[in-house]
């Protein structure tokens, strides 16, 4: 059998496994498992057989629950099923997880294992997903590498079929599910070896069928239920003997052996680490070396955690043992200890107490935790808690990896500490995103993978940013298999992708002494050195850096290839680094190419050619000084003026030092400080904006559409030009009720993304030039020093009055100061201008629940948060709950408000003697139907609190405690299509049902955006997506439409771009309405793969085309006898081919299946024709809503 | 019984009635149409070579945009299984027009280099086109670039076309050369099986209120025939290629002056654009009525015999005749 190799991911590993082991496979994309069901998907339209011939059904759910009730009826029926999750998909699965269990049915759950939500969410990896799931009856079978997650999902397939016990078999999600590594592949026949098709003969035969019919699923009662659960128990204590003959059976096949529980180091070891997961490849590695000193170490490695095989865990255990530290990468507040730990406790216990004592001497046991949420853990750290072990006291529920300077639990290790891997190269590359950097690498480790003996392993650092988001890419090549499960701190090769980055991150602290050091430059070899600062120059002094330079982008422009450089890079990097001989490496790269673009077209390939050919010609050596000569200085990452919080926590995290923050540094509620980006200039546009007053006619549309809120528009007294530093722009302000103020457009340079929507959307055009409007694009460099004194002298500018702001034109509306400010949402987002302007008209009074997704990342994702404070200090006040919850939190945050503005209207009542009749009677008679109102009822609180701290009774506490809430709240619930027309649709559904008065905000990208553009039941026909490959062939949902229902929710579909008086209109009406308003906003989106500089005119042809009519449905009118539906978009002017041809997910259709583009773009318009009809005859026709409007729901009259 | 065959391209075509390429041949329904109408032959919509290239491209960096940035979403769309990114769609249509009618088809294609039309022409052969019409669409604007050069290139692209398929080949052409008989003889030299005159450019409009360029597409009028009839006339018997009248034939009459002019087919397209494509029965109609109130035989009979070589005034085609045209012109006093 000739053994094929493949340099692949683990998620791609597993699921390799899983989809050829399987007929039917329901998913639910969640990171960081979604590749294993876009790559199952992607098999199975391209009609991949399983090794039995037919291809597995792949079908996306709603939600994790509801992948887990498909999976569980379709096991139920008999079809060999599987499904792949994480985190809180996988605390979603739990319920089925348990009847799944409960029924004796063999499956196996793929788990990319990572962290639960705790006091913040986080998509990185760490097992307490997994360990959450103890409790259900499935197996746990843990891998440690990409190669193992390979391999135990066929094992687990193996054992679930023969033993009836579903099995979960995770790996870690990010450092295994992400890390690419040249892996042996299973063949066909090794996994038919394995699987005993009797049993899945016995696994059918057990299904659900009227033709042999059974009853499953019982209730019972008391007098059973016991018995009934206990008697499974010889099905759970074979298990993992069956487990272990399966890995025998496979070692006996592959040569790759397993047991489960592996040990490894010294026979006569005295302290043993104990760990599951990557973390062990690790261990082992530490192990190895440390023996070579002669340290009596070893690690065990549980394979099987569940069913726990006690005795077999002991019997691994060297009888030498003296130190038994065991290391969990979880954390169970209050418990007693962490899962792994209370185990070996228990097994170590138990053989003592009841079995034949194992250990020459009774061993200690320490537990600690470890890598939380992808922390680093490493060789150094391993050693701290051998180190550690070794003491007469060691210390017992340790971390590692952190400085917990609270409750110093946290052992401190030497960061010098390295493990000497023989023959290893490391290389370490700092890029953006978008320059295709992580591309290129990849390609890298597949050409060294599978065209050298070597071993390859690459591992890619993302950060949270969705515009200009920095990446770093970990390489490792090396003659042995690589089990460095941790980043890469020492690199004989050095890659810097943006010359920018060497003011921004210590590049070269990567370097290792004579390493080389390549730099993309716009400087030449003879200029470049003292352009970089003094700290790289000491340390190219210092470490004997070869240091070579190239202007790729210069380069990738003559190639065609823009702002790609991947390409050139990757022949520098094959170039210099001597990894492969010059002309095989060439010849790899192009055939790379052809592999990747060779079915995209020739000019992609040709251009790809073109930029390796003159990537040669480009790269120079630099001669390097003998002394340090540049002046330029690494500039502190914020200023000294900077608040204190922002200082010392904040601002390391942004200089990607937050590792070093110690724990007393964390707020441990998770609660941190708005108005953060500001201190972020992240310098990311190559061009901005530039304000010409004399052609502005002051509409106010760039502001409005600025997806970065870095276009700001103030209206102004005139005295305070006078310190306007000389480049500061004004005029006279246009409107009539703004006589004598001064009017000015001023961008924040450094927050700009150069997205360039405000150039697109400008209506007013130079009458000498009309190419030149009122904002031009330019050059960021030259204006980057005036615009910053330009923007900071803006900022001083007090904001005008609110009461002087007509709130419903978009002319005066965009005076209103945005709260929500320099987000990291792609640039030219299309969500991001709705939240703003929600911030703009009712931030000061708003509270925001926000589904998670793209808005919950780019609104909380740390270090920073766009949302901001006025000059008052008052802001949105916003949070995150769950992805499937968001419609209950939000409503959980109305009742709040409802109760307690119902109690403290009660307690000043009672209060009135002592307040003063007239203060209570205004209080509680206010309408606060408008700015000024509620403006003038703050100012009544404000009273009301003065007087009440002089009031020493118990209400007059309890009032105050409670008295902000007499001044109106606006509630937002904030999410996008996912959670609205898929996971959170129940309760979507409940909460605006209930009457509450909630402001429900559906950014609808109709895809599902953060995850990486997955089909929900809002992608429209026709439009491709994941796990729609084909074109999705039902109709989009029509979620707006379902909103009217109710009959007592306003309801509006709005697209600024198309309308933004209409949008304006809408918010303000929505949240006028005493009572569920729902706004469904069209959102354009980088997964529509349509030109994001003009993403307002998709908004313009979406409602031209009548794929998104306009409208508001207002249960108010009805009571004036008028129609509560407004059509507030035209017939269709324009085919909506027009429409589809301007997008990528429509067009690439007409690309993969011409036929069924043909088909399904038919189809779409006929949808659009239909569905305008049907809204005409709604708008058109005199019937009433169901339920009658009114001034207050029902609900809320007991509040008043 | 009045003949109206006519020979094009060294085929016989059961009259000189042709749809030129345009949106009307996107189906093949309509395609049946036509042949049902009375259609000779159908010129197919233009492959432009550049839409393809834009294509790939625009599809290339989409599936890019965005990717390997953010830990979430590596990717935004799903791997594609296979591309039919090159002309497939185009071949189909060919295949599917083939089997669904009896007429010739001539496949238009519309590009800028002589390797991109060469590797087309090809595959169009290959799917079973009966001819080529190749549409010189080429606006240099380069103040470098003189005339000769742009000469230049279309010879070469016609002989790189000719010399990679066996099928005749037809050269549809702007009348802004310095030299149109001139030009017209070297495309003959160079093997046109066809001249199709003229190609007529879409000229940009300006939108007032939007202070935009746009692009205005101007159905032809009834003047437009002039030109064509004009140069037809001209060419008529001077070169081997077949001749195709273009432009501004909306009726019988229109077809009838082309073809005394010395056409051997006229291409029909605004006509059918505003009439609907039964109105080539119409036409054919009128033409035979025509004739016969005015005794002609057949086509053949007519063709050319209005010719610049066949009339009695041949000057009439030439400039002399604008010095008379002009001295007629009524004062404006």
């Amino acid at each position: 059998m000739s053994r094929k190799f493949k340099t692949i991911d683990g998620n791609e590993a597993a699921a390799l496994t899983a989809f050829h082991t399987n007929e039917v496979i329901a998913i639910y994309p969640i990171t960081p498992s979604s590749p294993m069901g876009e790559l199952s998907d992607a098999w199975a339209v391209a009609e991949e057989p399983n090794i039995w011939g037919t291809s597995p059904l792949v079908v996306e759910m709603q939600s994790e629950g509801g992948a887990a009730g498909a999976v569980h009826g379709a096991l139920q029926t008999g079809a060999l099923t599987t499904t792949f999750t994480s985190s809180q998909g996988l605390l979603l699965m739990i319920p089925n997880m348990y009847k799944i269990a409960g029924e004796l049915t063999a499956t196996v759950f793929h788990v990319a294992a990572r962290t639960v939500a705790a006091q913040a969410l986080s998509i990185f990896g760490d097992h307490g997903d997994v360990m959450a799931t103890r409790g259900t009856g499935f197996a746990l079978l843990a891998s440690c590498s990409v190669q193992e997650a390979h391999d135990f999902a066929l094992i687990a397939q193996a054992a679930t079929l023969e033993s009836r016990v579903p099995f979960l078999h995770f790996f870690d999600g990010f450092r295994t599910s992400h890390e690419v590594q040249k892996i042996e592949l299973l063949d066909t026949e090794t996994m038919r070896s394995l699987l005993d098709e009797d049993l899945i003969f016995a696994h059918r035969a057990r299904a659900l069928s009227p033709d042999h019919p059974v009853l499953r699923g019982s209730a019972q009662n008391p007098d059973v239920f016991f018995q009934a659960r206990e008697s499974v128990n010889t099905i759970y204590n074979a298990c993992p003997g069956i487990v272990q003959r399966a890995m025998d059976k496979f070692g006996r096949l592959t040569g790759r052996h397993y047991r489960l529980f592996d040990y490894a180091g010294a026979p006569d070891a005295e302290r043993v680490i104990v760990i599951i997961g990557s973390g062990a490849e690790t261990t082992r590695e530490t192990v190895d070396f440390l023996r070579t000193r002669g340290e009596r170490v070893g690690v065990l490695i549980p394979r099987l955690y569940r069913p726990f095989d006690a005795d077999a865990l002991v019997q691994a255990l060297p009888k030498t043992a003296r130190t038994i530290a065991v290391l969990d990468r979880t954390k169970e507040p209050g418990s007693a200890g962490e899962p792994l730990y209370l185990d070996v406790v228990s097994a170590i216990s138990e053989n003592e107490s009841f079995g034949v004592p194992h250990f020459q001497s009774h061993p200690r046991v320490i537990g600690g935790r470890y890598g939380l949420s992808s922390k680093e853990f490493t060789p150094a750290m391993v050693k701290a808690v051998f180190d550690e072990m070794k003491g007469d006291k060691p210390k017992n529920h340790f971390t590692i990896g952190i400085n917990d300077d609270v409750t110093h639990t946290s052992l401190v290790w030497d960061a010098s500490f390295r493990t000497e891997a023989k023959g290893q190269f490391a290389a370490v590359f700092f890029g953006l995103g978008s320059d295709g950097t992580v591309g290129a690498n990849k390609n890298s480790i597949k050409i060294i993978g599978e065209g050298t003996e070597n071993f390859a392993q690459g591992y890619f650092v993302y950060d949270s940013k969705k515009a200009g988001s920095v990446t770093v890419s970990h390489l490792r090549f090396g003659p042995e298999p690589i089990r460095s499960a941790y980043l890469i701190d020492e690199a004989q090769f050095v890659g810097c992708h943006q010359f920018v980055f060497l003011e921004r991150y210590d590049i070269l602290k990567y370097a290792v002494e004579g390493a080389t050091f390549l730099l993309n430059s716009p400087y030449d070899s003879e200029n470049v050195w003292d352009r970089i600062p003094r700290v790289v120059q000491e340390q190219i002094i210092a470490k004997k850096v070869r240091f070579y330079v190239i202007d790729a982008y210069k380069v990738a422009q003559e190639s065609g290839m823009g702002g790609r450089i991947n390409a050139v890079m990757q022949t520098c990097f094959f170039a210099i680094s001597g990894v492969l001989p010059h002309d095989e490496a060439i010849k790899r790269i192009k055939d790379a190419i052809q592999h990747t673009y060779g079915s995209k077209g020739d000019e992609v390939v040709k251009m790809n050619f073109e930029a390796v050919d003159r990537t040669l010609e480009n790269l120079h050596e630099v001669r390097v000084p003998s002394q340090v000569t540049s002046a330029i200085e690494i500039p502190a990452v914020v200023p000294d003026y900077a608040p204190e919080f922002v200082r010392k926590v904040t601002g390391p995290m942004i200089a990607g030092l937050g590792d070093a923050l110690p724990v007393s540094a964390m707020p441990p509620d998770g609660t941190y400080p708005l108005g953060t980006t500001k201190w972020e200039k992240r310098n990311i546009a190559q061009e901005i904006p530039v304000w010409d007053p004399d052609v502005c006619i002051a509409c106010g549309k760039c502001a409005m559409v600025c997806p970065h809120g870095v276009i700001r528009i103030k209206v102004y007294d005139p005295k305070y030009l006078n310190d306007a530093p000389p480049t500061f722009k004004s005029f006279d302000a246009k409107d009539r009720e703004w006589a004598g103020l001064k009017y000015t457009i001023q961008v924040a340079p450094e927050d700009c993304t150069g997205c360039s929507l405000c150039f697109d959307v400008c209506p007013a055009k130079n009458k000498s030039e009309t190419r030149l409007k009122a904002l031009n694009m330019r050059p960021v460099d030259p204006l980057r020093e005036p615009e910053r004194a330009n923007w900071d002298f803006f900022l001083r500018i007090p904001e005008l009055d609110r009461n002087q702001v007509h709130h419903s034109t978009v002319r005066q509306s965009q005076v209103l100061e945005p709260l929500f400010e320099f987000s990291g949402a792609c640039a030219g987002c299309g969500e991001t201008p709705y939240i703003k302007l929600v911030t703009q008209l009712f931030g000061d009074r708003a509270l925001i629940a926000n589904a998670t997704g793209c808005s919950s990342i780019y609104g909380g994702n740390l270090p920073t948060t766009p949302y901001t404070v006025n000059a008052d200090g008052r802001g949105p006040a916003w949070s995150n709950s769950l992805f499937e919850d968001n419609a209950e939190f939000g409503m959980g945050f109305r009742l709040t408000i409802d109760k307690h503005t119902e109690w403290a209207r009660q307690l000043l009542r009672t209060l009135e003697p002592e307040v003063g009749s007239s203060l209570v009677a205004e209080i509680l008679s206010a309408e606060q139907k408008d700015e000024a109102d509620i403006f003038e009822q703050r100012e009544r609180v404000q009273i009301l609190k003065s007087k009440l701290q002089a009031i020493t009774s118990d209400d007059a506490r309890r009032l105050l405690s409670v008295a902000d809430m007499l001044v109106k709240k606006s509630v937002w619930i904030i999410g996008g299509d996912g959670w609205a027309y898929d996971i959170g649709y129940g309760g979507l559904d409940h909460v605006l049902a209930s009457g509450r008065n909630v402001n429900v905000l559906v950014l609808d990208t109709e895809v599902y955006s953060n995850t990486g553009g997955q089909m929900s039941k809002s992608t429209p026909r026709a439009a491709v997506a994941k796990f729609a490959a084909a074109g999705k062939t039902t109709r989009k949902k029509d979620l707006a439409l379902l909103g009217t229902m109710y009959g007592n929710v306003y309801v509006a579909r709005v697209a600024m771009g198309a309308k933004d008086e209409h949008t304006l209109r809408s918010f303000l009406e929505a949240e006028s309405f005493d009572g569920p308003s729902m706004i469904v906003a069209y959102a354009q989106c980088i997964a529509h793969g349509i030109d994001m500089t003009k993403g307002m005119q998709n908004q313009k042809a979406a409602v031209a085309s009548g794929h998104w009519p306009l409208f508001r449905y207002d249960p108010r009118r009805a009571s004036a006898g008028e129609n509560p539906l407004m059509l507030d978009s035209g017939r269709p002017k324009i085919p909506l081919a027009d429409y589809l041809s301007m997008e990528n997910r429509y067009k690439m259709l007409t690309k993969s299946h011409p036929a069924s583009a043909k088909r399904l773009w038919k189809m779409a318009q006929d949808d659009v024709d239909q569905r305008w009809q049907f809204y005409q005859r709604l708008a058109e026709g005199e019937t009433k809503p169901a339920v009658a409007p009114k001034s207050a729901p029902p609900v809320l009259q007991t509040s008043r | 019984m009045i003949d109206l065959s006519t020979t094009y391209m060294g085929r016989s075509l059961a009259n000189p009635l042709v749809p030129s390429a345009s949106p009307l041949s996107d189906e093949t329904d309509d395609i049946r149409r036509m042949e049902d109408a009375g259609a000779a032959a159908v010129v197919l919509h233009s492959l432009f070579e550049e839409q393809l290239t834009k294509d790939r491209l625009e599809l290339h960096h989409h599936l890019t945009q965005g990717t390997e940035s953010y830990p979430e979403a590596l990717t935004y769309f799903p791997e594609l299984p296979q591309c039919h990114l090159g002309p497939e769609g185009y071949l189909e249509h060919i295949r599917a027009a083939k089997a669904a009618v009896r007429i010739p088809i001539i496949a238009s294609l519309n590009g800028c280099t002589p390797g991109g039309w060469t590797s087309f022409a090809h595959q169009i052969q290959q799917a079973g086109a009966d001819a080529i019409e190749l549409n010189v669409y080429y606006l240099p604007t380069d103040l470098e670039t003189p005339g000769s050069v742009v000469e230049q290139t279309c010879i070469d692209i016609l002989t790189a076309v000719k010399s990679s398929v066996t099928i005749p080949v037809a050269t549809k052409l702007s009348p802004y050369y310095s030299s149109m008989a001139n030009m017209a003889h070297r495309l003959d030299m160079a093997g046109a099986d066809a001249l199709v005159l003229f190609n007529r450019f879409y000229q940009p409009d300006v939108d007032l209120e939007a202070l935009e360029v746009v692009p205005h597409v101007l159905l032809s009028g009834p003047q437009a025939l002039r030109l064509p009839l004009r140069w037809v006339a001209i060419l008529h018997g001077r070169v081997n290629a077949s001749l195709a009248a273009t432009s501004g034939i909306h009726e019988a009459s229109d077809v009838l002056k082309m073809l005394m002019a010395g056409a051997d087919v006229t291409m029909l397209c605004a006509t059918l654009m505003r009439n609907g494509i039964g109105h080539i029965r119409k036409i054919l109609d009128d033409m035979r009525d025509w004739m016969e109130t005015h005794e002609y035989e057949s086509v053949r009979q007519m063709q050319g015999s209005m010719s610049c070589a066949h009339v009695e005034n041949p000057a009439a085609f030439e400039r002399v005749q604008y010095m008379k045209a002009l001295q007629k012109i009524p004062s404006l006093d």
